[in-house]
């Protein structure tokens, strides 16, 4: 994509693809957006920046029709647009990938990518060109992704990947990408950058919203920072260092991400012996977690490495091996227990398995610790309590809007993840399991998380982070696992942990597949 | 900025849509019972009469005791069907036991009493217990497994007696429960009022409250969570259960003789009903009882009213069922108007 017509050449003095001016948006009690511009270019990737609960994913909402603003105009593709539903939005070529899904869950992959715009003839559905088109598009996108999965059984970044092709199955003129790369990996993350490029040079509009300052260095061509709901600035990517965009964002400087934390591996916490789980997702691991360090696993999507820490925890069903915890042998896994135990999980799907959305945060929060008796006595509540633990938490995790009295469903997606990570803080534990910790969390807060599981391995913890992001595991942990199709390809220590290596494993252990 | 000119024109239509919106919210069914009051005390000159508030608050009062029971099983995400069958079954039991106590033992009326209605609350205990056993074991949905055991429960209490009203119990329990007042009111009220204010507090304070929430709010994340989704099902099923086996326990002493034709469809109905327009979300994760129970009361002075008014008996469950639609759909509008994305 070196070619410089249509894409690199700003075309100023036509009119933008798309034109918002003083969009205000209002929550009961929340002013979500307040008075922002934005246009977007034909065939420029244009950047949304800002903190969790900024107004990103509402701002992306208004622009595809999902709710209408409170006030302010909006021109698209040289149009104005009054009222606009989500279906009208997909009509003029409006495609977004929302954040948080908008897949049925109990249809197929395919049913999902056509839903709302089947192709029938007489009131019959032609499935079979459907599928075909399907087929089609998912090869064309390089997924690995099964047309005829059902949504609910898939993991989260296979529905993300599923989101994505919903997005790019009809005549796309502005795509909108909500933190689209939030749980995939290295992979298929270069092949939607690969994707991005093929239809930025076709003229595409792009909105992304990330929080990860590679992926922002590597795809904009502008920058918008929002910060509480305002239009701060819009800048030429080209012309502004990392630091000043966050400096932007959250006004103030961040100098490290990644905290120095000194590990002081003591005697092994989880002990794991050839373990395989009953979906066989996880076959034959060894494993060894020891307290004060971080242990990391990486991997690409599928390859278990998420099901190993949701066995050990007792969610996914153990078909044969042995789990040891502090020395001793756990004969039957189950959550319960394991919070008794000490064990923590923070799971990656927080809405699935993370949240109730309709209740507040501080239930959500203190859910996992209301049986301890400091916080109620026969069964009873005790409120000042159970207050007292959960607001300094969600202070010390930044919450916006500062309220734990508020549904979780109003939340941001970054926010409803600072919630999560409150609940697994709310009981005194010794062995932490994160899947994905950071997903879709600003880097303001990623720097308190990371800072939070420093003071937990530094307090004699033993800590397992599961993550995509390599970067991320890479800093973290003291030792580092990779597994690839259920079992696990490597482990790297000392000055072995670099990105290279962990590459190289995966290919390695891919041709030894191959081999055999 | 140049937004903040506009600003203030935003403020105050959103705080309009504000207040309509908590209205929606709390101020509805006060406002409707309020209409129903005034209105209906303007057309007959019967309904404030005392005699006719007093029935109206007993009968709230035994709706509402069924209606708190529905409410925390439907928060938790489940259903039961067979509260009404469950109130003819504990009638039809606790006479009997008493009835036969009484002539076995002739003995002390109160030791007879006590022991048929023990009976009476174990039968619901049984049925209860039943329903949630199967919904969390064997996993079937609550509206399957409730409507089985309407059925058999119904089928119990015809087999039971014929059909044919079960007497003999001791009199000091009719004249007792069923007859007798405190401070002039009967003492129906008293205990209606007891359960919605413990049943309140069990929501708000407890454990097990809590997690009924936390259960119907998103049953996986509850799991993760370490709670136990058995005991907590079973919990709202066993509840539900024991009362609306006291409302038939209630209804006993009131008629004076156990019948398997006390609370049936209607109550069964009127209970779901009370707890959704009472704010109780299909979905679960939702819902308080002390609203169930003012919606409780909203229903029954709506039917007594269409009673007073000489409406057509037939035509009332034609109203019924128009004012529970509006009050889910006035539900989902209000829950659009705050819908997250
Ligand atoms: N349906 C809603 N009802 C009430 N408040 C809402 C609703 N949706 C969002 N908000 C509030 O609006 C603000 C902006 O939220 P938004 O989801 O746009 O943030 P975001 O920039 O996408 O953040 P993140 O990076 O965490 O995804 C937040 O304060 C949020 O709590
Ligand atoms: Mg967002």
């Amino acid at each position: 994509m070196t070619t410089a017509e249509g894409s690199g050449a700003p075309k100023d003095t036509a009119e933008p693809l798309l034109v918002l001016s003083n969009i205000t948006k209002r929550f009961p009690g929340v002013l979500a957006l307040d008075g922002v511009d934005l246009d977007v270019r034909a065939g420029e990737l244009h950047v949304l920046f800002g903190e969790n609960g900024a107004g990103k994913s509402t701002l992306i909402n208004v622009i595809s029709g999902t709710f209408p603003p409170s006030s302010g105009s909006f021109r698209f593709a040289g149009r104005d647009v009054g009222e606009l539903s989500p279906s009208e939005a997909r009509t003029i070529g409006i495609s977004p990938v929302f954040q948080e899904f908008s897949l049925v869950p109990s249809l197929t992959v395919e049913e999902n990518l056509f839903l709302g715009r089947e192709s029938a003839t007489g009131g019959f559905l032609d499935t079979r060109a459907m599928r075909h088109r399907a087929r089609e598009l998912i090869d064309e996108l390089g997924f690995d992704l099964d047309p005829k999965a059902r949504v609910d059984r898939l993991s989260r970044a296979h529905q993300q990947m599923a989101e994505i092709a919903k997005a790019l199955l009809g005549k796309v003129k502005l795509l909108i990408l909500d933190e689209p790369t939030a749980s995939l990996t290295e992979r298929e993350t270069g092949r939607l950058f690969e994707l991005i490029a093929k239809l930025k040079s076709q003229g595409v509009g792009i909105i992304y919203v990330s929080h990860r300052m590679r992926e922002i260095r590597a795809l904009a061509d502008r920058v918008t920072v929002l910060r509480d709901g305002r239009h701060i600035k819009t800048l030429k990517a080209a012309t502004v260092t990392d630091g000043e965009l966050v400096e932007l964002m959250t006004g103030r400087r961040i100098d490290v991400l990644f905290p120095t934390i000194t590990h002081t591996p003591g005697t092994p916490a989880i002990e794991v012996e050839n373990l395989t789980t009953a979906d066989g997702q996880v076959a034959g691991v060894d494993f060894v977690a020891r307290a004060g360090e971080i242990t990391g696993i990486a991997g690409l999507v599928g390859c278990g490495k998420s099901e190993l820490v949701r066995a050990i925890y007792g969610i996914e069903p153990v078909a044969e091996g042995t789990v040891r915890l502090r020395g001793e042998t756990i004969e039957k896994l189950d959550p319960r227990s394991s919070l008794r135990r000490g064990v923590a999980y923070f799971p990656a799907s927080r809405g699935a398995e993370g949240l109730a959305l309709t209740r507040p945060i501080r239930e959500n929060v203190s859910m996992a610790a209301l049986d301890l008796p400091r916080y109620q006595r026969g069964g009873v509540i005790r409120q000042f309590a159970e207050r007292a633990l959960v607001k300094p938490i969600m202070e010390t995790l930044k919450l916006r809007p500062p309220n734990i009295e508020r549904a979780v469903g109003n939340l941001s997606g970054g926010n409803r993840q600072k919630v999560m990570l409150g609940r697994a803080m709310a009981r005194d534990l010794d062995i932490f399991l994160f899947d994905e910790p950071s997903v879709g969390i600003d880097v303001g807060a990623k720097v308190e998380v990371y800072e939070f599981i420093k003071r937990l391995v530094e307090q004699g913890a033993a800590v397992v982070v599961v993550s995509s992001e390599l970067p991320e595991v890479l800093a973290l942990s003291n030792r580092l696992y990779v597994m690839h199709h259920g079992k696990i390809a490597a482990l790297l220590e000392g000055d072995q942990r670099t990105e290279q290596n962990v590459l190289s494993s995966f290919f390695e252990e891919e041709k030894r597949e191959k081999a055999a | 900025m140049s937004s903040t000119v506009a600003l203030p024109a935003h403020n105050t239509s959103s705080a309009s849509r504000d207040i309509l919106h908590s209205l929606l919210r709390v101020g509805l069914l006060p406002l409707l019972l309020l209409i129903v009051v005034v209105g209906t005390s303007l057309m007959s000159p019967y309904f404030l009469g005392w005699l006719n508030v007093l029935n109206i608050l007993r009968m709230a009062s035994f709706l509402a005791i069924i209606a708190c029971g529905q409410a925390l099983v439907i928060i938790a995400g489940g259903f039961d069907l067979s509260v009404g069958a469950v109130v003819a079954l504990s009638s039809v039991v606790t006479a009997k036991v008493m009835a036969a106590l009484s002539t076995a033992l002739g003995g002390p009326e109160l030791l007879v009493a006590v022991l048929g209605v023990l009976a009476g609350l174990g039968s619901g205990f049984a049925i209860g217990l039943f329903n949630g056993l199967c919904v969390s074991r064997l996993k079937v949905s609550g509206f399957v497994v409730t409507l089985g055991t309407m059925s058999a429960t119904a089928g119990i209490g015809l087999l039971l007696t014929n059909g044919i009203p079960v007497y003999g119990m001791p009199n000091s329990f009719v004249k007792a429960i069923g007859r007798s007042q405190v401070l002039g009111f009967p003492i129906a009220i008293y205990i209606g009022l007891a359960i919605v204010m413990v049943i309140a507090f069990v929501q708000r304070r407890t454990l097990f409250g809590r997690y009924v929430y936390a259960i119907g709010g998103n049953q996986e994340a509850a799991v993760v969570s370490g709670v136990s989704i058995r005991r907590h099902l079973v919990g709202t099923y066993v509840l539900s259960g024991v009362l609306a086996a006291l409302v038939g326990i209630l209804l006993t002493a009131l008629v004076g003789s156990g019948q398997a034709t006390l609370g049936g469809d209607t109550m069964m109905l009127q209970s779901i009903a009370a707890a959704v327009i009472g704010g109780v979300s299909l979905r679960g994760g939702i819902g308080r009882v002390e609203v169930v129970a003012v919606a409780a009361l909203f229903l029954t002075i709506l039917s007594n009213a269409l009673n007073l008014l000489h409406v057509d008996s037939r035509l009332q469950p034609i109203f019924l069922g128009l004012i529970m639609v509006v009050a889910v759909a006035l539900d989902e509008f209000s829950r659009r108007r705050m819908s997250s994305v």
